[in-house]
C-alpha cells in the first residue's frame, strides 16, 4: 500500500481557490506544523512552501472558471508532517515543469517556475498524483 | 511573528549620497508583493539621479517569489541606468531563499548596511 494511503490525516479545509483565502490557508497549515512539533524556521518554510503551491492553484488549476481547493494535514506513515493540497481542475502536475535556469544571467531571469523551485528545496519530498479528478500535491516535512 | 503596528508590511527609504536605501520590515508574500514592487519603482523614478539601490532587510522575515519577482524588476531598471541593487542584513531564511533561486549569482549580498555604503 503507498504512503498516500496511509496518511492519517488530522485536520482539513476546503475554500473557494481564490488569492482571498491565501492567508488564512497558510494560517491553518501553520498552526497544524505547529502542533505536530515543528520548529518556527521549518514552519516558516512550510508556509511559503504552502503559499507558492496555493498561488499556483488559484492562477492556473480552473482556467477562469471557480473551484475549491481543499488543505489536509496529518502525518505519514513514518510520524513525518504531510500536508495535501487538492483542487479538481485541470490535470496538471506543476513538478512536471521545467527547473527555472538559476544560473542565468540577470537579463535572461524568469521568474517563472521559481516558487515550486522553492518548494521542491525546502520541503523534504514533494509528490504529485491524480486520483479521480483531482490534482493532488503532498509536502512532507521530516519530524 | 507580525510587526507591533499590526501592519504586515512596512517600507520606507532614506537617502545617502551614493544610494537610495530602502528598509522593508515584515513579510513579502503574495499579498503584499504589489505594494512592495510599485514602491521600489517609485523611489527608483523619484530618486533618477542615483542608480543605486540598497535594499535592507534586517526586519523582514519572510519573502515568497512574488517579492523576488519585485527585487528582480528593481534590478533590471537599475542595470539600464548602469546601477545596481545591493541586498544588506538579511536572515536566514531570507537568504537562503535568495540563494535557492540563484540570485546571489547577480545581486551583492553585505552583512550589514554599513559595508555596503562602503563599497558604492
Amino acid at each position: 500500500m503507498s504512503r498516500y494511503k496511509t496518511m492519517r490525516i488530522l485536520s482539513e479545509i476546503r475554500r473557494p481557490a481564490r488569492i482571498e483565502h491565501l492567508r488564512e490557508l497558510v494560517a491553518f497549515v501553520d498552526k497544524c506544523a505547529k502542533t505536530h512539533g515543528i520548529d518556527s524556521e521549518r514552519c516558516l518554510k512550510i508556509g511559503l512552501a504552502t503559499e507558492e503551491i496555493l498561488v499556483n492553484i488559484f492562477d492556473y488549476a480552473y482556467q477562469g472558471s471557480e473551484g475549491d481547493v481543499r488543505v489536509r494535514c496529518g502525518a505519514d506513515q513514518r510520524g513525518w508532517f504531510a500536508a495535501e493540497f487538492e483542487d479538481t481542475g485541470i490535470p496538471f502536475d506543476m513538478l512536471a515543469s521545467d527547473e527555472p535556469d538559476t544560473t542565468a544571467d540577470i537579463s535572461e531571469r524568469r521568474i517563472g517556475g521559481l516558487g515550486i523551485h522553492l518548494v521542491r528545496k525546502l520541503m523534504d519530498e514533494v509528490t504529485y498524483r491524480r486520483e479521480r479528478d483531482a490534482n493532488i500535491l503532498t509536502i512532507i516535512v521530516r519530524s | 511573528m507580525g510587526l507591533s503596528t499590526g501592519k504586515e508590511m512596512e517600507l520606507s527609504t532614506r537617502n545617502e549620497s551614493d544610494a537610495m536605501v530602502v528598509s522593508v520590515k515584515g513579510k513579502v508574500d503574495t499579498v503584499t508583493a504589489a505594494e512592495f514592487e510599485k514602491y521600489l519603482t517609485t523611489q527608483i523614478e523619484q530618486h533618477s539621479d542615483k542608480n543605486m539601490l540598497i535594499v535592507n532587510l534586517k526586519e523582514l522575515y519572510y519573502i515568497s517569489s512574488a517579492g523576488l519577482r519585485a527585487i528582480l524588476g528593481a534590478t533590471k531598471k537599475l542595470k539600464e541606468k548602469h546601477g545596481d541593487v545591493i541586498l544588506a542584513e538579511l536572515q536566514d531564511t531570507v537568504r537562503e531563499v535568495f540563494e535557492i533561486a540563484g540570485f546571489h549569482s547577480f545581486l551583492k549580498i553585505f552583512e550589514t548596511e554599513q559595508s555596503a555604503l562602503e563599497q558604492i
